[in-house]
């Protein structure tokens, strides 16, 4: 029988159908090959074992990094914030006594969990990924299935390796043509969520195809997959090809030798068979995308960057309207304000959304020689230490700071400032993150999402711009520092 | 996990759609260790607002929360969940759940009843003209009860026999650990493991 990608992998790994038909189906016991741990979702989960006498199954499938409550500053010192600390030593200790490899602040191979498993080659195609937490979505950029669970379920899969699941709907969101210059995968993904919703994904597991998909790269394509969760889908993929095959080579732990060839080979199987079929199917125009930028409080409140704030008249659903009504008044935004008119305090680049080579790169191109606008701080975080360490092996570190932004260590930092990385009440970001929640990124803090060159370009002006609406560089060729 | 069959309590109209689980409970709270004593978390945010619902006598002391849809979106934390129990939430009703929230509620034994938009706004009007008005959440016949409102509502069947019998998952999964251990001997040499540990060669 045809089947999707999606469909390929979760059969691959069931160890026992759940009994029952249709709607009475009970859900199939799932087998998972990696599971990725925080300090924020599984104290309580080891607790959980600790109290019942259950055993790790698989150490073996099993890591774990500190993110969420890391600081960015004064990494060699003892962590300011006591719970933070706390935090910290219990997953040390837990590690240290379930035998969990873990990537400790300081370590070369530490921070945000999701750029640190595809970083170590971990993330493979065709395979189950689950943490607990909802940006697991990202793997999918491979061709896994990635899921973000809550903590009953990290507990699950210690104690069994497994989850019981529910099979998915599946939605294709069919990409095709060429993004213009400026136009990059986070502006795919935010008209992705606009046009479905926050809710359009609910119960898929949405495969992103088409030609505008394949000719991304890896770190655009989990740029993508990263944010299904905010259309409410379990889970996004990506099928693998050539492009994921030379990301993967090499990596610390690809497949080697006879092993990278067997390997590849499944890789090749996993892929939607041509008379497969969605259950829906959503199309995007890439020749035709702008920029995109949020106005409102969820990640569905999003327009053009070169439109207006819309006005809670311009929807028809009554609870779509009172949503617009109180995001505003949140945002402090008057309907009909273009976008471009509005003036940002800070700009965060981070996030496991775009904090990867690609996308310092791509912000660094951007403020090359020039100018941060006077009244802008600029927050750069890189994804883990092995990126920043990249990048300054790179000077991307010194354009940044020539720039003026503040180039800091790695890790989760002002995404959702659980660390000291927050805004204050009523200061305006332009954030590469991936959620504007009313308070995400501090209490009363107001959030525009938008890509890293929009958020290099915001720099400059100190307004949401995107890079087309800047001057040239005075002295453009002149000024590049890579080492290599 | 407490058996669930059926629940009547005060419920609160949360007119809102898309309630965040950084709204059910900010990030800062999830710097704690345990799994219980978040009651003081919940809607943290919005309850410095006199006029929050919450903050209403009778609904302060209400435990079935009956919100827009969309709820429970974005972030996995099932804190969120242990929030609304520990406040003393027993079900929450909303049109629509976002997944990982819902599934979060399964485990914990706080009932994620859907209920169609046309009867949460019957039953928001309901609760809005006679505060401190039971509802009656069945779990047996899978029907909500609010003054003369009596509606249906939906659950997976697993989470609901689940919850009806109080069952412990992993316990149920570990039945069936005869059928892990073949499944992992089948697993291809080529899937990575994370030990021993191979790091990335300085570049």
């Amino acid at each position: 029988m045809a089947k999707t990608l999606a469909e390929k992998v979760w059969d691959a790994h069931v160890v026992r159908k759940g009994d029952g038909e249709g709607a009475n189906a009970q859900p199939d016991l799932l087998f998972i090959d990696l599971h990725l741990v925080h300090e924020v979702t599984s104290p309580q989960a080891f607790e959980g074992l600790r109290l019942a006498g259950r055993k790790l199954r698989r150490p073996d499938l099993t890591i774990a990094t500190e993110d969420h409550n890391t600081p960015t500053l004064d990494i060699d010192k003892p962590i300011a914030d006591l719970t933070s600390r706390t935090q910290i030593q219990t997953l040390r200790n837990n590690c240290a006594e379930f035998g969990v490899r873990l990537h400790s602040l300081g370590d070369a191979e530490q921070g945000i969990v999701h750029v640190v498993g595809p970083q170590l080659g971990l993330t493979q195609p065709g395979m189950t990924v689950v943490c607990g937490d909802s940006h697991t979505s990202t793997h999918g950029a491979f061709g896994a299935l990635a899921m973000g669970i809550g903590t009953s379920e990290v507990e699950h899969v210690m104690a069994t390796q497994t989850l019981s699941l529910k099979p998915f709907k599946t939605m294709a969101i069919n990409v095709e043509g060429t993004l213009r210059p400026g136009v990059t995968a986070k502006d795919i993904i935010l008209a992705v969520i606009a046009k479905i919703g926050t809710g359009g994904g609910q119960g898929y597991v949405l495969e992103y195809r088409g030609s505008a998909i394949r000719a991304l790269s890896m770190d655009a394509r989990m740029t993508i997959c990263n944010m299904s969760i905010e259309a409410g889908a379990r889970a996004g993929l990506v099928a693998p090809d050539q492009t994921t095959y030379d990301y993967m080579y090499g990596r610390p732990h690809a497949p080697q030798g006879a092993e990278w060839d067997a390997a590849v080979e499944y890789w090749n199987t996993l892929r939607t068979d041509d008379d497969a079929t969605f259950d829906v199917e959503v199309d995007l125009d890439a020749d035709t995308l702008e920029p995109f930028v949020t106005w409102g409080t969820n990640p569905g409140q999003g327009v053009s960057l070169s439109q207006s704030v819309p006005s809670p008249e311009d929807f028809g659903d009554e609870n779509a309207k009172a949503a617009a009504e109180r995001a505003l008044q949140y945002m402090g935004l008057e309907a009909g304000t273009p976008m471009k008119d509005i003036r940002v305090d800070t700009v965060f680049l981070g996030s496991c959304t775009n904090s990867r080579m690609e996308d310092l790169r791509a912000a660094a191109d951007i403020v090359r020689g020039r100018q941060k606008d006077p009244n802008i701080r600029m927050l750069v975080v890189p994804g883990s230490a092995r990126v920043r360490l990249e990048a300054e092996a790179e000077g991307l570190d010194k354009v940044f700071k020539d720039f003026g932004a503040e180039w800091r260590f790695a890790g989760c930092s002002m995404c959702l400032g659980m660390n000291p990385d927050q805004l204050d009440v009523g200061e305006r970001c332009a954030s590469t993150s991936n959620r504007n929640f009313e308070g995400r990124q501090g209490k009363g803090g107001r959030t525009h999402l938008v890509s890293p060159v929009v958020a290099a370009a915001t720099a400059v002006r100190g307004t949401l711009s995107s890079p087309s609406d800047l001057e040239p560089a005075p002295e453009p060729a002149a000024i590049r520092t890579d080492a290599a | 996990m407490e058996k669930f069959t059926k629940h009547t309590g005060i419920g609160v109209p949360l007119r809102q759609s898309n309630v965040d689980t950084d709204q059910i409970i900010p990030a800062v709270y999830l710097k704690r260790i345990t799994r219980t004593g978040f009651e003081d978390a919940l809607f943290s945010a919005w309850r410095k607002d006199p006029s929050f619902i919450l903050n209403q006598a009778p609904y302060t002391t209400g435990s079935v929360l009956v919100a827009g849809p969309d709820f429970g979106t974005g972030s996995s934390r099932e804190h969120a969940v242990w929030a609304l129990k520990d406040y003393g939430f027993k079900a929450v009703l909303s049109s629509r759940f976002a997944d990982i929230f819902r599934g979060n509620s399964g485990k914990q034994g706080l009932l994620a009843a859907q209920v169609a938009q046309d009867d949460i706004e019957l039953i928001w009007k309901e609760l809005e003209n006679a505060p401190g008005t039971e509802v009656t959440v069945d779990l047996e016949s899978k029907t909500v009860v609010c003054g003369t409102i009596v509606a249906p509502f939906e659950i997976d069947d697993y989470t609901r026999w689940r919850l009806l019998e109080g069952l412990d998952d992993i316990g149920l999964t570990l039945q069936h650990e005869a059928d892990i251990t073949a499944y992992e001997a089948t697993r291809p040499a080529f899937k990575p493991k994370t030990l021993p540990a191979r790091l990335s060669q300085p570049h």
